[in-house]
């Protein structure tokens, strides 16, 4: 069973990847409530954004340079697309009954989807991303694809500037304040709109980092692409403790690697046989989240609310 | 010399409720002025809409010579209005120094930061000893004094404080009203409001008793203490 390694590394670098687009999710929860079902649709976006610019550059540009053009373009459209959001579609809903922002993220993400659809253009099928090319690395036993150097780069660089941006600045403080009290995070001078949008931001942006990174690793996007992801993502950040930003990438690679193990391994349990292969897993990822919130309900790194007056 | 504060037939509504039904009152600089009052008669709702939390529905509220009728919640401290509002809401994840930090959000200096940060762990020795410590981990009566702390640490020229008292034991309730004298002799002007009506009118200036929205009965804090409905109503006696 020397697959063992190999399986670890797959599963963490799929879990990285939902790990930065559940930062998304963990951080609009943990600022508004809302769970931001267009959240896989703005990871979307961010990926045909990388792709324009992609396609914008000249024939034979260096990937060196095309990569951070890429992910400059996925950030700015995938902010721009969040910020717009909040601002048209959630803000105008706040104090309004917690059913309300809800079904309206799940139209957006509908509209997002149909809009890249029908505008983007031939993108009814999936449009070629491309890839890093050059042979994988072998490392310990382990096959590592060059286009997984992004991620195994930018997850931990991105993990490193939200840590310290949320505890060692002052829009990083006041996010705190404002996710454990917004009224009075307002009376403390805290312009609570404004740290709504930058909750949304840093989480578009997160996203269209994974993007890119999902971009390069499948070589393809299409505008269907975030349902699952997000989906998973979701899950990821609810498995980790929703509104805990680090809960959200250990929830992702906790789901990562549990996707990857289960699908290798279960099958060859007593009984199981029927049960392997990557038809089932995301059966197994949701069968986890269920056991995780049968146990812990606040998630694997939640904090309990039981700490308010 | 115009008074800090006055407001004037302010109204506010949940809804179709009318919480605060037209009242007017005055906070006079370097007095404690107090709103006395049972549970639902207005007085927190008063404060929220101070602050900016609430949106009046009728009336005016002027502030050291400006009207706060347009001014978002965010903007108000920077005017020198402080809030310590009901039921403490201190930052419970937040070290205490941290949530001190936060009442000089908008400060940018940083030496008097420092300085005032000193300044309310002498006022409460206790915020001091436990300056790392996360806030939820105190007690109920240490809660309000790091609430009252954070408040003062925008150096205000008001300081408005929702129900100081409530839940607290005696002694620790003696404590904080202790405070509030020593803040008065300070210069600090101060608006309380209060359902121990008995400490909240023995150290104030000027007292108003509110009910179901309205103010019923004005007068200085010795007045109302010797004012028989006030005696029967709030301090009870037969």
């Amino acid at each position: 069973m020397n697959e063992l390694p190999q399986q670890l590394a797959n599963g963490l670098i799929l879990g990285a990847l939902y790990g930065l687009v559940a930062i998304g999710y963990t951080m609009v929860y943990g600022i508004v409530q809302l769970i931001n079902f267009a959240h896989g649709e703005i990871f979307m976006v961010g990926g045909f954004g990388a792709l324009t610019a992609y396609l914008a550059l000249p024939g034979g540009t260096t990937l060196w340079l095309a990569v951070p053009l890429m992910l400059a373009a996925g950030i700015t459209v995938s902010t721009l697309v969040a910020v717009g959001a909040e601002r048209f579609a959630y803000r105008p809903l706040r104090g309004a009954p917690r059913l309300a922002p809800l079904i309206t993220a799940i139209g957006l993400s509908i509209v997002l989807q149909q809009l890249v659809f029908s505008f983007y253009p031939d993108a009814k099928k999936a449009k070629v991303f491309p890839k890093i090319p050059g042979d994988a690395f072998q490392v310990l036993g382990m096959t590592i694809q060059r286009s997984d150097l992004f991620l195994i780069v930018a997850a931990p660089v991105c993990m490193i500037i939200l840590g310290w941006f949320v505890n060692r600045t002052r829009s990083g403080r006041a996010m705190q304040a404002t996710s454990q009290d917004p009224d009075t995070a307002k009376l403390m001078g805290i312009d609570t709109d404004r740290i709504i949008v930058l909750a949304f931001a840093i989480g578009a942006a997160f996203a269209a980092v994974a993007a890119v990174a999902y971009g390069l690793r499948t070589g393809q996007v299409d505008f269907r692409m975030g349902f699952i992801l997000g989906l998973k993502a979701f899950t990821a950040a609810v498995l980790g403790g929703i509104g805990n930003i680090y809960g959200a990438m250990v929830g992702g690679l906790v789901l990562g690697l549990a996707e990857g193990l289960a699908t290798a391994y279960i099958q060859h349990l007593p009984g199981m046989h029927l049960f392997g292969g990557g038809a089932w897993k995301d059966v197994w990822a949701f069968v986890l989240l269920i056991v995780v919130l049968l146990a812990r309900p606040q998630g694997l790194l939640g904090e309990r609310v039981a700490d308010r007056a | 010399m115009t008074a800090l504060l006055e407001v004037q037939d302010l109204r506010v509504a949940y809804g179709k409720i009318e919480a605060v039904k037209g009242i007017s009152f005055t906070v006079d600089r370097g007095e404690v002025t107090t709103l006395i009052g049972t549970n639902g008669a207005g007085k927190t709702t008063t404060l929220r809409t101070i602050s900016g939390l609430l949106r009046p529905t009728g009336g005016g509220i002027t502030f050291d010579g400006q009207d706060l009728g347009s001014v978002p919640a965010h903007r108000i401290v920077s005017l020198g209005l402080a809030h310590s509002p009901e039921g403490r809401h201190i930052f419970p994840r937040m070290t205490i120094e941290e949530n001190l930090l936060l009442g000089a959000f908008l400060r940018r200096d940083p030496a008097g930061i420092a300085e005032d940060v000193e300044r309310a762990c002498t006022l409460f020795p206790v915020l001091g000893e436990r300056r790392r410590q996360a806030a939820g981990t105190l007690s109920g009566g240490e809660q309000q004094m790091l609430a009252m702390g954070r408040a003062l640490m925008s150096r205000p020229k008001l300081l408005m404080l929702d129900e100081p008292s409530m839940g607290l034991s005696p002694l620790m309730m003696q404590k904080i009203m202790a405070t509030i004298v020593e803040l008065k002799s300070t210069g600090t002007t101060i608006l309380l409001v209060e359902q121990n009506a008995q400490a909240a009118l023995s150290l104030s200036d000027r007292s108003y008793v509110m009910e179901t929205g309205r103010i019923v009965l004005t007068g200085t804090g010795a007045d109302l203490l010797h004012n028989e409905s006030v005696r029967k109503a709030y301090l009870g006696e037969e």
